[in-house]
């Protein structure tokens, strides 16, 4: 099989990494065992891969399809990225990575995109994957039923072509320095053409039989149980994947995931399959191994929104005075269990040009009540509702911790209690006055962050644009730079700027950066490749028999 | 005094009633005992019980007050077990006093309204109400009061049915007193007993079924209270036991002492158990 220079330097970065990491794992043979967590997953030597076996996973909650161009939800990612594949996937430091496309390149305008496609992909059902169903999917299915796409392709894109079967050319009407970050599985996955073309895509019969290009195709989805997908025989990479069947268990309670993974009923947690204290408990076992990697791309960032529409929140100093006020340190350890970072600021830690040398509001009561009593507003004249997310335990305390912190500063808090649709209904009418959320960031931050504070994004609908109200020239000027900016440096310079500005107007309280953290027996090799995790295809992972 | 010296003759109607007191007492004294909020954060998380002398049954997650959170909690569930039921027992008595004195068609207009919310299952319903009026202490006190007065409604109708063909009663009518009047001042003092008895089962319930709502995350967020207190715990059941343990057991101690009280007033007030106890 022919590989391209840039599939081979891939390839020859990874061994040189395999080479240096059995000679550490040689020299430190002793303490293997302790550090063992680290390098294992790297220390196999390719011709020590053994095929076959049963890998067992748990989906949670059950995706509602496996249509990942119709549905983007995480269960659904998990599972159709093994069926499903998008042009490219990007490294841990979300360098992009060859998949579907084999090469790319950028004009020196930065305004035409042409990417070269891997040759012999067959769809699931055994027709050609080409060039044809990346235009399709660029013009027709992603435009009608994926929002980021339609947005990125409405402001930017000015045409998508195949001049051949392996050749597809994006041109665009301006630059945009994020553009190269938004195809992976869940910003652009491919859909067939020969199936969908014509069709209406939601009631699409073939909907119930996903076909892919990727190295798993479903077997049987019993519902309420599991779903079992099975090795594809036909997949372009040769002799890969090496495992022969993958079940996703259906398993309603976070006690009893933990206890089937204990037990052995599954050999891999994804992060938030079970609750923070149990990640301690079981990575403490023997023969576990445990990752915080493979989240990069996604960044989640939990922060506190205060509606900027509201009197009291206008108020700068009230901001600042709330964010010093609350511990971040105790949130992470004691109501997370560790699972998270505090933010420095608007940008995760992982994200692309985040720059952590801008204004810090550390834990600091007494300072907070100065800044209240600088900001000469009486609190206790401003109830606020506190809104809080019903995602589980964790999320309860930090609702019951921060109306605490509020409420030693001088406000008389009332918490919200809703359901998921009731918390969506909430934030997206902006009918709310301190509301906790969290978004990904999507590798790029004119892909994830930007949208939080452009004032042009307020639309009502969705927990994922302005829904603070927050409007400020100069940052939207400022996003906008970088977003057009041509070079790196160019878009950098802007991003520095925008985050020294936002840390002094704090529109927006950034609680934590969140971590999550994969599980797994010592068995699974290679789990965590990139920067999407186990949305990753699993065609490198293995089970060694041992 | 006759009563009270049946009442004192039930050992396990006194020890209800002592472990009533205590409580009782535990939820008056509460801002003297643990005064500020329970909510707040107090000492390390999740220290084990007489880990940390001033933390007798030790803290939570967040470091809150387990103690604490018990005696707030026991304001919380008497005040709702006794509120709702004070509200079920004036809709049930109302409604089956009307249908049982005047019978006939308003009587099986009455009843069938009753059945309908006899048929839906109690807890469920609670659930729906709650979670529709969003859960705090005003609606939470109705959800159960709604769901628990059609029991009392048909006691009452069955005892006025009997009462109504007493002479007493059809001499009342006969010197004309008003249908009102007879209800209050006739057939009512002459039904109270079984009322009593029923209402203070009734409480026990309430408080339990309050429980069960916190439990579920119905609770009102701003109380404390020991349904919330286990329901917040129940996921760190195996790391932090005594967070569950100590709420459950003041649920199992107030639900104790009711019943047994609930049973030592039946045994004063119905004539043909008197004696049973001797």
């Amino acid at each position: 099989m022919h590989n391209t220079i840039r599939d081979v330097a891939y390839k020859g970065e990874i061994s040189m990494r395999k080479v240096v990491t059995r000679l550490v794992t040689a020299a430190f043979l002793g303490c293997a065992f302790v550090t063992g967590a680290a390098v294992a997953q790297d220390s196999a030597t390719p011709a020590a891969i053994t095929k076959g076996g049963t890998l067992n996973l748990i989906v949670q909650p059950e995706p509602p399809m496996l249509i990942v161009g119709l549905n983007t939800q995480g269960p659904t990612l998990y599972v159709a990225g093994q069926i499903y594949q998008s042009l490219l996937t990007y490294d841990k430091d979300l360098k992009p990575l060859p998949q579907l496309a084999k090469s790319w390149e950028v004009s020196p305008d930065g305004l035409t995109y042409t990417f070269k496609l891997q040759d012999g992909v067959k769809w699931h059902d055994g027709k050609p994957f080409t060039a044809n169903d990346v235009v399709f999917a660029a013009t027709e299915f992603l435009v009608n039923a994926h929002p980021r796409w339609r947005l990125i392709r409405e402001a930017y894109v000015e045409s998508v072509t195949a001049p051949d079967d392996l050749t597809v050319v994006f041109k665009l009407k301006k630059p945009f320095s994020a553009f190269l970050y938004g195809f992976e599985l869940s910003s652009f996955p491919i859909m067939p053409a020969h199936i969908y073309k014509g069709t209406d895509y939601r009631t699409n019969p073939a909907n119930a039989t996903p076909v892919g290009t990727g190295p798993y195709k479903l077997k049987e989805w019993r519902r309420g149980s599991f779903v079992h997908l099975v090795r594809n025989e036909d997949y372009w990479k040769k002799d890969q994947p090496y495992i022969d069947d993958l079940y996703f268990r259906v398993i309603p309670d976070a006690a009893s995931r933990a206890i089937a993974f204990e037990q052995g009923t599954v050999d891999m947690l994804r992060g938030g399959d079970v609750e923070g204290f149990t990640i301690n408990s079981l990575s403490s076992q023997p023969g576990i191994q445990t990752t915080t990697a493979g989240w990069e791309y996604f960044s989640p960032q939990m922060f506190l929104q205060p509606n900027l529409r509201l009197e009291v929140f206008k108020n700068k100093n009230v901001r600042k005075a709330m964010y010093h006020a609350l511990d971040r340190d105790f949130i992470v350890n004691a109501i997370f269990f560790g699972q998270g970072k505090p933010s420095t600021g608007p940008f995760a830690e992982s994200m692309l040009f985040h720059d952590p040398n801008i204004q810090q509001y550390p834990f600091d009561m007494d300072l907070a009540k100065k800044l209240i009593a600088e900001s000469g507003v009486d609190l206790s004249k401003h109830p606020i509702r506190l809104l809080g997310l019903p995602y589980g335990s964790s999320w309860d305390r930090l609702t019951e911790y921060v109306k605490q912190q509020l409420e030693e500063l001088g406000f008389v808090v009332s918490i919200q209690a809703v359901d998921a649709g009731g918390w969506l209904q909430s934030i997206g009418k902006f009918d709310f006055d301190l509301a906790f959320s969290f978004l990904y960031q999507f590798g790029h931050p004119a892909q994830g962050v930007s949208r939080i504070y452009y004032s042009d994004n307020q639309v009502q609908g969705t927990h994922a644009g302005n829904n603070g109200g927050f409007e400020n020239a100069e940052v939207d000027a400022l996003f906008r730079k970088a977003a057009d900016a041509l070079t790196d440096a160019e878009a950098a310079a802007a991003y520095t700027k925008v985050q020294q500005v936002l840390a002094e107007e704090v529109p927006i309280l950034w609680i934590f950066d969140m971590k999550n953290t994969t599980i797994y027996r010592d068995k699974v090799k290679n789990p965590v490749r990139t920067a999407i995790g186990l949305n990753e295809p699993m065609d490198d992972v293995w089970l060694s028999k041992k | 005094m006759q009563f009270i010296k049946r009442f004192s003759q039930n050992y396990g109607a006194v020890l209800g009633l002592i472990i009533l007191a205590a409580i009782v007492f535990l939820a008056v004294a509460a801002p003297l005992l643990y005064p500020g909020n329970p909510w707040k954060t107090v000492g390390m998380p999740l220290l084990r019980p007489l880990q940390d002398a001033k933390f007798l049954l030790g803290t939570d997650m967040l470091g809150r007050d387990i103690a604490a959170g018990i005696a707030h909690g026991a304001k919380v569930s008497l005040l709702i077990g006794v509120v709702s039921t004070l509200v079920a027992v004036l809709i049930g008595v109302t409604i089956g006093a009307v249908a049982g004195f005047y019978g006939g068609r308003v009587d099986d207009i009455l009843m069938r309204f009753t059945e309908f919310f006899q048929i839906i299952p109690t807890f469920a319903m609670a659930v729906v109400l709650v979670a529709i009026f969003s859960p705090n202490f005003i609606s939470i006190t109705l959800a159960i009061a709604v769901v628990s007065w059609p029991s009392v409604a048909r006691l009452v109708r069955a005892e006025f049915l009997s009462l109504r063909q007493r002479e007493f009663v059809q001499a009342a009518v006969v010197i004309g007193q008003s249908g009102p009047r007879i209800i209050l001042t006739q057939i009512l003092p002459n039904a109270v007993s079984p009322i009593i008895v029923t209402a203070s089962l009734m409480v026990a319930t309430a408080i339990l079924t309050e429980s069960a709502l916190s439990f579920l995350g119905l609770g009102d967020r701003n109380m404390m209270s020991w349904g919330f207190m286990i329901g917040a715990a129940r996921t760190m059941l195996r790391e932090a036991w005594w967070m569950s343990f100590f709420p459950g057991f003041a649920i199992l101690l107030a639900v104790l002492a009711i019943n047994l009280i609930g049973e030592g007033i039946n045994d004063v007030m119905n004539p043909h158990l008197r004696g049973r106890k001797q």
